[in-house]
């Protein structure tokens, strides 16, 4: 392998530390970052919070250990435009957003993309879980990591097909177990440092109250109406904010059965609620689809499909449409098609795409083609956040 | 890696160094014991003491050793505000005074006193008029003798004329200055001077403050009778070893070292602006430091250069950035009245002993593409400033 000049994304946590390390340790000449991408003042949330200043402080720890040099990137007004105003949007619109998917396509890949050039870095690195492969034609491309699971390959749908050549993975063929060991072999103190399972700007998982107390949205928040399927009233609801499609959970509604949040309506500030086999779904339509691979694939397309971070995947047909996006057909119905989540298309280990999910199809009709005509409005702008169907 | 932050530390000094090691292995002894081995340490600092004096022409007995410059301005503003506190508690500080002399002042403003800030030209110069309008319960000014980020020498004897008419004494931060360009304190008029070794060769961690015979001190850290009374503590014998002999060196190579950089700064400075035409230079038409250049290249942000630049093996400063990635205007730029969108693309560059006319040269070369690269960030896909 030649020395290549990396430019190492390192968010203080072991993964990108060691994904970092291992590059330096092979003989890269590295130069890591850490985009600083939400202050908490003085008071960090909590020891998991990934964008706090102990974050700066163990990346650059990792750094001072492996003999390279470190910067801290100030990010914070891209990610609040980028990232946590359409989190914000979304959540008002009734949709469930997931902001990683934005993270990694504007910051990750966009922002420390445009400053590989600075350095005349050759690679990106992250210490994400996935895989690039190079095809015989040349061609990159995603693929999902050797440990399924932790395969992150979801969540970097959305980061553009031109960045893939440049970017490294080191941590695509490795489980966590031997990255821990990586972390230890090479006397990094953050090698047992625990998970980051949230949001990181949202670390104690409270989206609601996070987006409530401290960017004082008041959209979504108003107590509305339970309804059924036919517009009954079955009681009262805490704002809509509090409610994602799928979620049983702390809805506090008395039942035959189980009840389960159907959809989030924004215009009727109302959640709709309904028995588990209503939420399954034949199809979605999504959002102008970010494709990793040269060319969008025929209509008809076999694929399996992820339509939030930890589903199992599905197989299903892919209808490009006009207007960039792609009907989705599955195989088999899927529950909790949740707007505002990825639909992430696979052929085998591959990504072939990914997109914003905009609406469930309720029943199938004839199979799109090119000049299929557009129902929706498409906002591209809105991309999202994996559903908590618990929280 | 060309090093051009000679204004954060510059590199010991061979001679330096190997009176620090004869040091280590030989005194052992507590200064202030009365045995023999402790006479030898006491001989071992003394003769630091004479060779810090003569680098500022002042008395051995004026010098106070202690940790280094921030230690010194806090003695320094502190201690004398404290000493004069009869006359008045308010103390007047220049707005382009280094962290460490408005750290001092913070401090007594949280004891009460009123503080008061000089400002400056867009030069970065203090009009020594100023002092003429301060209250009259003013009992110190202080004025750093060159500026830290722009090299800017000030107008220090004309301010403590005009102070000492007025009955307030002078505090003068000298360590940006202190072998860069001779300093007579007796030529200063001031009556508290701070300077640090590792700015001119010497160890990090060791400084003093000369104190002028006669000027009106309070103690900070007591203890023991150390330092006339004036710095409890043991000495930090190896550190001041070191210091003393990096000043003799430094006075002796002043003239020559100060000559030879002047000729690479004005290389630089031209070819600042022939790499990059709109640069703007900070403190251009005042007298400034042979070694400092300071200046901003519109569009691109310092941070960015920092990093590029750092990529190419030349080390300097981003007076806007700091660790945490924040890119705030400098204080010094603000208050020469820089505006803001220019004050975060500056950068210093600061050369010393090392520096040869053939880095100058390579700095260009890496310089011109770091500019171009920061500027082309801005017109990268969906990335703002």
């Amino acid at each position: 392998m030649s020395t290549l000049r990396v430019l190492a994304a390192m968010s203080g946590g072991v993964d990108s530390g060691v994904a970092a390390a291992l590059l330096a340790e092979a003989g890269h000449a590295v130069t890591g970052v850490t985009l600083k991408l939400w202050c908490y003042g003085k008071s960090p949330v909590s020891p998991r919070a990934c964008c706090t200043l102990d974050a700066i402080a163990d990346a650059r720890g990792v750094a001072q250990k492996m003999g390279f040099t470190h910067f801290v990137v100030e990010a914070e007004d891209v990610f609040r435009t980028r990232v946590l105003q359409p989190f914000l949007d979304d959540y008002a619109a009734g949709r469930t957003p997931y902001p990683c998917a934005l993270c990694n396509q504007h910051l990750k890949f966009g922002d420390l993309v445009s400053r590989m050039e600075l350095i005349g870095a050759d690679a990106l690195a992250t210490g994400h879980y996935a895989r690039i492969e190079t095809l015989s034609d040349g061609s990159s491309a995603l693929l999902r990591a050797v440990d399924r699971t932790k395969d992150q390959s979801y969540a970097l749908a959305l980061i553009p097909y031109s960045v893939l050549q440049r970017v490294r993975f080191p941590l695509g063929a490795l489980d966590k177990s031997a990255v821990r060991e990586h972390g230890r072999r090479l006397g990094l103190t953050l090698w047992d440092k625990p998970e980051s399972m949230d949001l990181c700007f949202v670390p104690d998982g409270d989206y609601a109250g996070f987006m409530t107390r401290n960017l004082g949205e008041t959209r979504g928040t108003a107590p509305g109406p339970f309804l059924d399927r036919d517009g009954r009233r079955l009681g009262t609801h805490r704002g809509i904010v509090h409610y994602t499609v799928g979620q049983r959970r702390g809805l506090g509604l008395a039942g035959a059965e189980a009840l389960y949040v159907l959809a989030v309506e924004p215009e009727r500030n109302a959640v709709v609620v309904g028995p588990r086999r209503a939420l399954e779904a034949p199809g979605l339509v999504t959002a102008p689809v970010n494709w990793l691979c040269a060319s969008a694939p025929g209509p008809g397309t076999r694929v399996e499909v992820m339509i939030r971070a930890h589903h199992p995947p599905a197989a299903a047909t892919v209808h490009p449409r006009a207007d960039g996006g792609a009907e989705v057909r599955f195989e088999t119905p899927q529950s909790a098609v949740t707007p505002g989540q990825l639909c992430v298309m696979y052929e085998g280990d591959r990504v072939l795409g990914g997109a914003t999910i905009q609406a469930a199809l309720e029943t199938l009709g004839p199979a799109p083609d090119a000049a299929y005509d557009d129902r929706d409005e498409v906002d591209s702008g809105d991309i999202a956040r994996e559903a908590s169907p618990a929280r | 890696m060309i090093y051009l932050d000679h204004n954060a530390s510059t590199p010991v000094r061979r001679e330096a160094r190997e009176a620090m090691r004869a040091c280590l292995t030989d005194v052992h002894a507590n200064p202030s014991s009365l045995h023999g081995d402790g006479q030898r340490a006491r001989a071992a600092v003394e003769r630091a003491r004479a060779q810090v004096a003569r680098l500022v022409n002042a008395e051995p007995g004026e010098v106070v050793f202690l940790s280094g410059g921030t230690e010194g301005d806090h003695q320094a503003v502190i201690g004398a505000a404290w000493a004069l506190e009869k006359r008045g508690r308010r103390v007047a500080l220049s707005a382009i005074e280094h962290h460490a002399v408005h750290g001092a002042g913070q401090v007594l403003a949280r004891l009460g006193y009123s503080i008061e800030h000089l400002p400056v030209n867009s030069d970065g110069f203090l009009d020594p008029r100023s002092i003429d309008t301060l209250p009259l319960d003013t009992t110190l000014v202080s004025l750093m003798l060159a500026n830290n980020e722009t090299g800017v020498l000030q107008p220090v004897a004309e301010v403590a004329e005009r102070a000492h008419a007025r009955g307030m004494r002078v505090h003068c931060d000298a360590v940006q200055a202190a072998g860069k360009v001779p300093i007579d304190l007796r030529a200063l008029g001031a009556d508290y001077l701070v300077i640090s070794a590792h700015k001119l060769g010497g160890p990090k961690g060791v400084g003093a403050l000369i104190v002028r015979e006669g000027a009106p001190l309070e103690s900070l850290l007591r203890g023991s009778d150390h330092e006339h009374g004036l710095r409890g503590g043991t000495e930090n014998v190896p550190g001041i070893v070191g210091f003393g002999v990096a000043a003799e060196c430094a006075a002796r190579e002043l003239a020559s070292e100060s000559a030879r950089l002047l000729a690479l700064r004005d290389r630089l400075e031209e070819g600042i602006r022939s790499v990059v035409p709109d640069a703007v230079v900070h403190g251009a038409r005042a007298p400034r430091l042979p070694n400092t250049v300071n200046a901003s290249y519109p569009g691109a942000r310092s941070d960015r250069l920092l990093m590029a630049l750092d990529a190419r093996e030349v080390a300097v400063s981003a007076g806007a950035a700091c660790a945490s990635g924040a890119v705030e205007p400098s204080p010094v730029l603000a208050a020469m009245g820089v505006p803001r969108e220019l004050a975060v693309c500056a950068l210093r560059l600061s050369m010393g002993r090392t520096t040869t006319a053939d880095e100058v040269e390579r700095t260009l070369i890496a310089l011109a593409y770091a500019v171009r690269a920061a500027r082309g960030m801005d017109t990268a896909a969906g990335v703002r400033a």
